[in-house]
């Protein structure tokens, strides 16, 4: 919410620069593989964003040991938009146009994404988005390797439903499009398990709330009609340790009101002290605590380029990892970089999950993904107490009567929001 | 006249002519029209740097001139992009959908035609109906004078409220920052009916226009800002002079003094800060289809102070001084931050311009207010300055008045 | 649905002891579920165990539901675990210990937390009459989560022998509950209801509300020897449309035709560019559209829609009830009865929930801005560095309990220290830049303003975006609980008491002490003041480094409840001025009043419109640049020469 502000001349000296010194018609074929990596490294979003702008070189480091790509070396393009939204478009068209790279990697908020996305789609340029989002959107330039809701929030509702025996919902977010978009496709969802209207409770909070005290004590009022009372929680960032603080003042215990979280992760726990937070819930794709050895060696690899062997990993990179090796493997399929081909390669490739499973990514540049839930330990970490089989992520929710005719595919019908009862491409750019 | 304003005014006609210098410059390098040698990115950047040269002018005007430190101009910025935004978004997205609904065997309701906009432009989050806000955008001869009025209209009743209550000084400050921070809370709400935090995005695509390319498109919003920026200087310049400038100083300096004298105080700064709030709009209006995006964290109130801190660096009660602190910060700060600057290691530590800019900009704030209040403008002069340690210049607090005379 | 399964199943396993099987049997057979368990379909495995007879059984699901149950990877046996240095300490399940083995061995089974109430439930029969208080205060916690029919006898049955009085009135009530839920007879329930008159605690209004659950149903007279809550006139008790959506639901009428049905309708008839005669391209307005079909209609192509009469005609037709779930007439209406005579009670603990709320945020804004009553109110110094200020407080608090892990201890040791580093903070910049702006108001603004955003990206460096745990001692956990409903928590009640404490710190210094005396003389005329032996400079200075001083100690008591970031000050200076400009500036029982205002006002928006907080911040903020036009110099004015200018 805070800004860093105006960002204007961004590389005013090498924009100027760039065209001077190098012939940019030459030889486009030699030389290393570009990969934008476009992630805040400063401003509010620095803290995630950070994480996973390292992760991205620790993978092209990994790729180029390996001898690179189409036997050209990879080469890293860092740079800042600075959790400031327009500076996002303006950095990514500097990408594109003056840095030159084959494919990017990065955006966290929804809001930077649309920012990007006419710069993206004005210049065919290639995106991979590791965060899971509101869906409602699909890209012929962009690949969603993060979450899609049917692939976090309907399960964990599920999970609420079917082994808690939850009755009554409160559905608490931050005020902004992700918590909004899938808190009302959660209330649609729940209308048509049979939940009353009445026995859904929302609420939507500002960025970095701290008085917590009336929202809670609404919530364990939630109770007195006998109803079994589950949180779902949407709440972004720092105001879930105010919010998780007053839950444990008042006595909220998981036992009595089990909270779900879905943008609370092991990045966000090590900001807490959890020991009263044990058995809460939070759904992702992945958690660090799983055992396998796909993910032993990422941790190892990770914590020895970090060289800090307490730095948790979380979701988004794994996302990255997926996202990254598929795109590898695509270029090699399609032995070029060129942007059409390689999106046309992208469709159906594989690669394991380090959660275990295969991924697979679908002509709706979705993932298929299983659905993990962890109840917090007192360490800061999760226990995997449900696993799911790979969900196929899906763009346009079935749940929203609007958006459940719409339908997403690249492949076949070549068209990211198409009317299924009309039998009409609505349009080929996505909405912004 | 006029011929006289500019003799009388020979930094006026000097910054003109270097405004066009400067944009027959940038033009011929640029890909639109030019030899391709400035890329359209960059493009970009200086016609935003443009508009907001523009609105460091009203800034100027209200506190360098009048005395009073508003906190709340950005916020009139923003608001301006918010009614060209809404336009340019509900033009563009009508396309779509009128495109789309075309395929279908009965034509389409003008009420199918709305709910399709409102579907599209909200997605799940909002209804079909588009809410109230949205009456006028379907027209942009509707909605694009509303950049004018509807910054205006709260300017005239917020002014109106505040000066006739004799709300001023650092009061004033406060509450025009209250103000700029109680409208992004209501845009940050998604019940606003304008998009709460994602805004309003896709800007830099005007309807009609989908062919052009962006290279030229962005040379025109170039050259329209350049024009915007030498009639804003005119107007403002022909407003600071002669009497009117006169009694604007006179508020800064006594205003209880001049209301002795049969002045209406109130009325004066009224005009002048409904005037600045209606400029800093247009300003805004032309920066955000640059910028493509707009949403509520630009009007969070530190927006409105930075401003302020380009106009004090760059010399306040000049209106050439505003435009180069907010050319000069805005671009420094964007290099800095872009991470082009070299990185200084000092063995044990190494600074990272990312990291200290801020620090620096800061520090450097502080020394300007207190070694050079007249800021870069202040070079102009070319005066030996005496040694202030924070004394006073004239008889009041705050009074620039020794250089004012001939400014 | 469960609640009712398991006291079926247990009978089933109850009525046929031929088929009970041993533990080994049963863990075998059901291997699967117990590893991988889900709450739909584990009852019967649960209970299958349960009736085993087993004396090791009841230690089994202990076992399972405290997750110390494992599987031996290499063959699959399975042991109670116990946490050891080395690994896993393993016991068989026949209760004879089988040695060690390193946690890679073993998988840990990882029931979630359904199952594990399941099993809570089922272990009720053996715990309830358990010797250790604590177990059998977890078989009621397993009954309060999921009662049951079958819980009522040995729940009584219990409640003779019970010998701790605590736990014995806490069965009572439980008995209580589960009568009025699952009574053999009329009056018996209607009893236990009316016994709980108004009681306001939370799980009586639980067990008393699903008695008077009702469902919305629709038929062509009303049925006999139901229990009704209530009839429905349409138009007056319920929407028309709701009202013939019911009728459509329960295929009593037929949908009526929806725009987006009827253009459907019209595209599948287009013969020759028209539509039933209206060409295509008037098509684009509704009531040719209508014509349209109706032509349609006319000559038999579509179904014919209902017309407003015929709905009209269906929703007479029909009437339209609230029946309750609970057949009994008599247990309704003592339900009804007692609840509203809780209702009234409720709410009025709810508002005075609301009070202290509001009176809590009061004090959290008080503390935030009684810095900014010193500084501003008094010396007339705008400090736009206050907010950082706060947030030096709330790090020297992150840094103290890293080095101290005792968090009393450290808490203690970061108060004074906080204060300390703040106020030495507050001096250098008193001394650097403010001293020398004293005249130029507007420009101080300016001036902290780069010190403010300074400072921030300093910490930023310093101690990175993210938030930094500062956590309070264990005896400010939990909350101070009047009831179920009035409750706050103990860090607020802190931060109270400390809100307290400084205004009379404050009262103390301004009017007792010279120091305070001295300031007052300052800030009215300092040429005077001097003229009279007093040294402005070190007044101005001593009085910046207290405001500054107690900024920071504001700032560890908010990292305690809330979070340590380095934008935690700027989330309270807009904030702070206003509580001091809305209040009065100049005077702290002003500064009081403001925030007293605020916090108030905030609460009652947010009860107003409990789903949107944001709401309630925006128009709070508006209403106080209202309240500003009309009281310029805020709540409490000073009048005459204090007034200033």
């Amino acid at each position: 919410m805070n800004l860093t502000r105006r960002s204007l001349l961004a590389t005013a000296a090498a924009a100027l620069a760039a065209p001077l010194t190098a012939p940019r018609f030459a030889l486009a074929q030699e030389g290393p593989i570009k990969i934008g990596v476009l992630h805040s490294l400063s401003g509010t979003m620095a803290i995630s964003e950070t994480t996973l702008k390292d992760t991205m070189l620790m993978l092209i480091e990994e790729q180029n040991a390996k001898g690179g790509v189409l036997g050209r070396q990879l080469e890293a393009v860092v740079v800042d938009p600075a959790s400031d939204w327009p500076l996002f478009a303006e950095k990514a068209r500097e990408l594109l146009t003056v840095s030159k790279v084959d494919v990017m990697f990065g955006c966290w908020t929804s809001v930077s994404r649309k920012s990007v996305l006419p710069v993206i789609e004005e210049l065919n340029g290639l995106l991979f988005y590791p965060v899971q989002y509101e869906g409602e959107e699909s890209s012929k330039n962009v690949f969603y390797t993060g979450a899609a809701p049917n692939q976090q929030a309907i399960p964990a509702v599920d999970y609420f439903l079917n082994e808690l025996g939850i009755e009554k919902f409160a559905l608490l977010g931050t005020d902004y499009v992700y918590p909004r978009t899938t808190n009302n496709i959660l209330e649609s969802y729940l209308k048509s398990k049979g939940i009353a209207a009445e026995d859904i409770f929302v609420n939507y909070t500002p960025f970095g709330h701290s008085d917590w005290s009336k929202i809670v004590a609404d919530v364990v009022a939630l109770g007195a009609d006998g109803k079994k009372v589950g949180v779902v929680s949407t709440i972004n960032g720092d105001a879930n340790i105010g919010f998780y603080k007053e839950l444990a003042a008042a006595g909220v215990t998981a036992d009595k009101i089990p909270v779900v979280a879905f943008s609370v992760g092991e990045e966000e726990l090590s900001g807490l002290d959890t020991t009263n937070l044990v058995g809460h819930l939070a759904a992702w794709n992945y958690f660090m605590s799983a055992d396998t050895p796909e993910n032993k060696s990422f941790i190892e690899a990770w914590h020895k380029f970090i060289k800090d062997d307490k730095r948790v990993t979380n979701d988004p990179m794994e996302a990255h990892y997926i996202g990254f090796n598929m795109w590898v493997n695509a270029v090699t399929a399609a032995g070029t970089t060129a942007v059409d081909p390689v999106i046309d390669a992208m469709v159906g490739q594989k690669f394991p999950n380090l959660t275990g499973g295969m991924a697979e990514m679908l002509p709706n540049h979705h993932l298929t993904k299983p659905v993990l839930i962890g109840e917090i330990r007192a360490d800061g970490q999760f226990d995997i107490i449900s696993q799911t089989e790979p969900v196929p992520g899906d763009a346009w929710t079935d749940f929203l009567p609007e958006s459940a005719v719409l339908e997403s595919d690249w492949k076949d019908l070549k068209c990211g929001m198409y009317n299924t009862e009309t039998k009409t491409c609505v349009q080929l750019t996505s909405n912004y | 006249m006029t011929r006289t304003f500019l003799t009388r005014n020979p930094s006026t006609l000097w910054f003109l002519l270097l405004l066009a210098l400067f944009t027959l410059g940038v033009t011929l390098l640029a890909e639109g029209f030019g030899i391709g040698l400035i890329p359209t990115a960059f493009v970009k950047v200086l016609g935003k740097t443009l508009c907001l040269c523009l609105v460091a002018l009203a800034m100027d005007l209200i506190w360098g001139y009048t005395g009073i430190l508003s906190l709340g101009h950005m916020a009139f910025f923003a608001l301006g992009g918010y009614m060209t935004g809404m336009w340019l978004m509900y033009a563009r997205t009508e396309e779509i959908v009128v495109q789309a609904l075309a395929g279908s065997p009965i034509p389409p309701t003008l009420e199918e035609v709305a709910q399709g906009v409102a579907t599209q432009i909200f997605g799940v989050v909002g209804g079909s109906d588009l809410p109230m806000v949205w009456s006028f955008a379907y027209s942009a001869f509707l909605q694009l004078p509303l950049v004018l009025i509807v910054p205006g209209v709260l300017a005239l009743i917020f002014g109106w409220l505040a000066f006739r209550a004799r709300v001023n000084g650092v009061y004033l400050s406060i509450l025009t920052q209250a103000m700029t921070l109680a409208l992004a809370l209501y845009l940050f709400q998604n019940d606003s009916g304008l998009r709460g935090n994602n805004g309003l995005s896709g800007l830099q695509n005007l309807p009609g226009l989908a062919e052009m390319p962006q290279s030229t498109l962005s040379i025109l919003f170039f050259l329209a800002s350049a024009l915007l920026l030498a009639a804003g200087y005119l107007l403002l310049a022909w407003v600071s002079s002669g009497k009117f400038g006169s009694a604007l100083r006179a508020i800064r300096d006594d205003e209880q003094r001049l209301r002795f004298l049969g002045y209406p105080v109130e009325g004066y700064k009224l005009f002048v800060f409904t005037l600045t709030a209606m400029v800093a709009a247009v300003a805004g209006a032309f920066y955000y289809p640059q910028a493509g995006i707009i949403n509520p964290a630009e009007l969070a109130p530190i927006a409105s102070i930075y401003l302020a801190v380009w106009v004090a660096i760059g010399g306040r009660g000049r209106l050439y001084g505003a435009v180069i602190g907010a050319a000069v910060v805005s671009l420094l700060s964007s290099w800095f931050t872009g991470g082009m600057a070299p990185a200084i290691p000092l063995g044990f530590y190494t600074i990272n311009w990312v990291d200290w800019w801020t620090v620096l900009l800061g520090l450097a704030f502080v020394l300007v207010t207190l070694f050079a209040p007249r800021g870069i403008g202040g070079l102009f002069d070319r005066l030996p300055s005496p040694r202030r340690h924070g004394a006073q210049l004239g008889p009041d607090d705050g009074a620039l008045r020794e250089k004012e005379a001939d400014a | 649905m469960f609640r009712f399964l398991l006291p079926l199943a247990m009978a089933v396993c109850l009525a046929l002891p031929a088929l009970a099987q041993t533990l080994p049997e049963v863990v075998e057979a059901s291997r699967a579920q117990i590893e991988k368990p889900s709450r739909q379909t584990i009852g019967p495995v649960i209970d299958a165990i349960a009736a085993t007879g087993d004396p090791s059984a009841a230690a089994m699901l202990q076992a399972w539901a405290d997750r110390k149950l494992g599987v031996r990877k290499a063959d699959g046996a399975m042991f109670l675990l116990e946490k050891t240095p080395e690994g896993w300490a393993l016991t068989g399940l026949d209760g004879h210990a089988a040695g060690t083995a390193p946690t890679s061995d073993i998988t840990d089974l990882k029931p979630n937390a359904g199952v594990r109430e399941l099993i809570g439930a089922a272990l009720v029969q053996f715990t309830l009459t358990d010797p250790d208080p604590v177990q059998r205060m977890r078989a009621l916690d397993a009954i309060a989560r999921s009662p049951a029919k079958s819980q009522l006898a040995p729940l009584r049955a219990s409640i003779e022998e019970e010998a701790d009085p605590v736990l014995k009135a806490r069965k009572e009530r439980l008995a209580n509950f589960l009568t009025l839920q699952f009574g053999d007879d009329s009056a018996t329930r209607v009893a236990a209801i009316e016994s709980l008159a108004g009681d306001t605690a939370l799980d009586v209004r639980a067990a008393l509300n699903p008695l008077l659950a009702t469902s919305r149903k629709v038929a062509v007279a009303l049925p006999q020897g139901v229990n009704i809550a209530a009839t429905l006139t349409p138009g007056k008790d319920i929407p028309r449309e709701a009202a013939y959506d019911l009728l459509v639901t329960a295929g009593l009428a037929p949908a009526r035709l929806t725009l987006a049905d009827q253009k459907t309708a019209l595209a599948a008839h287009v013969e020759n560019g028209a539509v039933g005669g209206v060409p295509l391209a008037e098509l684009a307005s509704q009531p040719r559209r209508d014509a349209a079909y109706e032509a349609l209609e006319k000559s038999g192509q579509v179904p014919a829609a209902a017309t407003d009469a015929e709905v009209a005609a269906a929703l007479a037709a029909h009437v339209y009830y609230d029946q309750y779930a609970e057949p009994d007439p008599a247990v309704t209406d003592a339900a009804r009865r007692t609840l509203a005579s809780i209702e009234t009670r409720v709410g009025l603990m709810t508002a005075a929930d609301l009070g202290l709320d509001a009176l809590s945020l009061a004090s959290i804004y008080f503390l935030a801005a009684i810095g900014l009553a010193i500084t501003f109110g008094v010396m007339r110094v705008i400090n736009m560095a206050h907010g950082e200020f706060i947030m030096m407080g709330a790090y020297t608090g992150y840094v103290v309990q890293q080095m101290i892990p005792n968090y009393t201890v450290s808490i203690l040791v970061a108060l004074p220290l906080a204060f300390a580093v703040t106020f030495a903070a507050g001096v250098a910049m008193e001394r650097l830049v403010i001293r020398h702006l004293y005249k130029r108001p507007l420009e101080t603004l300016l001036a902290t303003f780069g010190i403010s955003i300074a400072l921030q990206q300093i910490a930023k460096n310093i101690f990175g975006t993210q938030a930094r745990p500062l956590t309070a001692p264990a005896w400010l956990d939990g909350a101070l609980s009047f009831n179920d409903i009035i409750s706050i928590s103990y860090i607020r009640v802190a931060i109270f008491l400390l809100a307290l404490l400084f205004l009379g710190f404050f009262l103390w210094l301004m009017k007792r002490t010279r120091l305070g005396l001295e300031v007052r003389a300052v800030t009215q005329n300092p040429a005077m003041a001097a003229s009279m032996g007093i040294d402005p400079d070190r007044i101005n200075m001593l009085t910046f480094g207290i405001g500054s001083g107690i900024a920071g100690i504001a700032g560890v008591a908010i990292g305690l409840f809330a979070k340590v970031t380095s934008e935690l000050g700027s989330d309270y200076i807009v904030q702070s001025f206003m509580t001091v400009v809305v209040g009065g500036v100049g005077n702290i029982w002003g500064a009081l009043a403001g925030a007293a205002m605020i916090g108030g006002f905030q609460k009652v928006i947010e009860w107003l419109n409990p789903s949107n907080t944001l709401a309630a911040q925006t128009y709070m903020i508006l209403f106080i640049i209202l309240f500003i036009q009309f009281r310029p110099r805020g709540i409490i004015a000073l009048k005459g020469r204090a007034a200033g200018d």
